[in-house]
């Protein structure tokens, strides 16, 4: 079966755990006493642990960013595209790890662990992470993995930010940021949409008071919507356009036809939704979308962003998807003029694209050139 | 259009400062810059193939349309803004000019002089608008939109309040001494050190 597996890709990998024993304190206040994080590493770290790199995953990302976990995997790691042998992230010469949110539910520390001292899962009680929680708990991995600095923390969308709060919490950690479709704050549109998927959950019957695996049931339609909404916002009107147009799936448009029309779109929609409902926790949606809404990189800096980023060392490669309405090009031009106004080394490209906010994941000659082209300069020469 | 003209003023770049370059292209002067005279450089340009090409150098580079006023660049940020063959593609000259002398303490501009002999035979004699090798297209397909001479960029800077620190000009082989003398009718190119008038 193996044969079978791509030449550049990193092939079969096994995800690790990491187990933490002291407290865990978050910055909304919760504390978690102990907890776990699972994660995934391609390549080799060298010698002198100068070659690590982070992916930071995004909103329903996870740990496992590239390979197969088994040779007959339909699919690959959700950013297999950018990391393995001679690709733009080079495991054959970076140390490549990407690790699970706390708070998420493939195999970190989330609301569907048992809390302790009881029979039940944290459920809705988890506490709310923060972006910066995720920074602090990754530098606890990285102490673990015997890695005192990255030579690249690098992300897309809410990873994106991740990174960019790497490279301001721990100037000394970051060498190189990479921040693919980002923002430096979530705008009330944005939380718009995410309240929207929020409520869709929280309205759903099963969702009981997020206590619904002691219960026995699952808000399945609740996530599918949310999904759906949240999909719909990853895509542009003219990428919809090409891709689905007014295609019938179902039904006919012939007069006097039956009523039963489904649209190719509305298909896809549906589908997206009931697919990410059997895997992703409700949960964890509701967490992760809060952190996103609570993401500001400027608060902890008087709402200043040139100051919060003149806190950092690093060299940044900013780059924005042309047709992204969800974190469009002028966010990540407010980023680019921060780091510019801060005196920051910074590349910063708008790719052109149909493909909106999902430009990141999806292949682009141009994208993927700038991307590998600037990795070059990450790591040991 | 050729960047060669820039050879000869290598020497207006101090060694160790920090340069803007617009319209940076490939990033092949700002590379050259970086090797030479050991400059932090930042590249501006329109076009994110050009901008793979000069990222691939190991130069920081942004994409950005010059026209749209550069307010990503606070004043004074750079030592020396440089604007290479491209003044006479803006959609206002005068105003990149203007910025150019803002977040730069110093800057060099370089253009083709549209007051060549060469140019001034083939649209007195031809009645059409000039081509050459260095002037490849049509007046409706270039992107060459505001010509102007070595006079006319000279009678800017003084209503901008810019002052001409030096100038050098780029001449056919024979004609090197006239250009210097006789810049607006021998210069095939003209390149300028320039920075805000001083009070």
């Amino acid at each position: 079966m193996a044969p079978t597996l791509p030449a550049d890709s990193v092939g079969i990998v096994t995800p690790k755990l990491a187990r933490f024993e002291e407290s865990f304190r978050f910055a909304n206040g919760g504390i978690l006493e102990g907890h776990e994080l699972v994660y995934e590493t391609y390549g080799e770290l060298n010698a002198a642990a100068d070659n690590a790199v982070l992916i930071c995953h995004a909103l329903s990302g996870t740990h496992h960013a590239a390979g197969f976990h088994a040779a007959a995997d339909k699919r690959p790691g959700w950013w297999d595209m950018a990391i393995g042998p001679g690709k733009p992230i080079d495991t054959e010469r970076l140390f490549v790890v990407c690790s699970n949110n706390l708070g998420c539910c493939d195999g970190s520390t989330g609301p569907n662990t048992m809390q302790p001292g009881t029979d039940k899962p944290w459920g809705g009680l988890f506490p709310q992470p923060q972006v910066r929680d995720w920074v602090r708990s990754q530098k606890q991995l990285a102490e673990h993995l015997g890695i005192a600095r990255w030579a690249a923390v690098i992300g897309g969308s809410l990873g994106g930010m991740q990174a960019l709060q790497w490279a301001v919490d721990f100037p000394d950690w970051v060498e190189h940021c990479v921040a693919l479709a980002a923002a430096p704050g979530l705008t009330a549109q944005n939380i718009a949409f995410n309240e929207i998927a929020r409520h869709a959950i929280l309205s759903d019957p099963d969702w009981r008071d997020g206590d619904y695996l002691a219960h026995g049931t699952v808000p399945a339609r609740g996530v599918a919507l949310a999904r759906m909404v949240g999909h719909l916002t990853y895509m542009s009107a003219d990428g919809m356009s090409d891709r689905f147009g007014r295609e019938l799936r179902e039904g006919s448009f012939a007069p006097e036809s039956n009523n039963e029309w489904v649209f190719q779109v509305e298909s896809y929609l549906r589908h997206q939704g009931t697919r990410f409902s059997t895997q992703f926790d409700a949960n964890t949606y509701v967490l992760m979308t809060r952190a996103l809404d609570l993401f500001d990189l400027a608060q902890d800096h008087g709402g200043d962003l040139v100051a919060a980023l003149s806190r950092s060392q690093a060299s940044f490669l900013v780059v924005s998807f042309s047709s992204d309405w969800r974190f469009p090009p002028h966010r990540s031009l407010e980023i680019r003029d921060a780091l510019l106004a801060a005196e920051k080394p910074v590349t910063y490209a708008n790719i052109e694209t149909d493909d909106g906010h999902d430009g990141f994941l999806l292949p682009n000659k141009t994208y993927e050139q700038l991307l590998k082209e600037w990795m070059r300069r990450v790591g040991p020469s | 259009m050729s960047r060669l003209d820039l050879n000869a003023v290598l020497d207006w770049v101090p060694e160790g400062s920090t340069v803007l370059d617009l319209g940076c292209g490939d990033g092949a002067f700002l590379q050259r810059l970086r090797n030479e005279r050991s400059v932090t450089g930042v590249g501006v340009d329109i076009d994110a193939g050009n901008l793979v090409t000069a990222v691939n150098k190991g130069l920081d580079v942004i994409q950005e349309d010059i026209n749209d006023g550069l307010h990503c660049f606070t004043t004074n940020r750079f030592d020396v803004v440089v604007l290479a063959h491209a003044l006479q593609e803006l959609t206002d000259p005068h105003i990149a000019l203007q910025r150019m002398v803002d977040i730069g303490e110093e800057a060099i501009v370089s253009f083709p002089n549209f007051g060549h002999w060469a140019c001034r035979l083939h649209l007195g004699f031809k009645g059409r608008m000039p081509m050459s090798k260095a002037m490849p297209r049509h007046w409706y397909d270039t992107p060459n939109i505001h010509f102007c001479t070595v006079e006319d960029f000279e009678a800017l800077c003084s209503e901008l309040r810019i002052d001409i620190i030096a100038r050098a000009t780029v001449s056919g082989f024979a004609q090197g001494l006239l250009g210097k003398y006789w810049p607006n009718l021998f210069a095939t190119s003209a390149v300028y050190r320039i920075c805000r008038a001083r009070p």
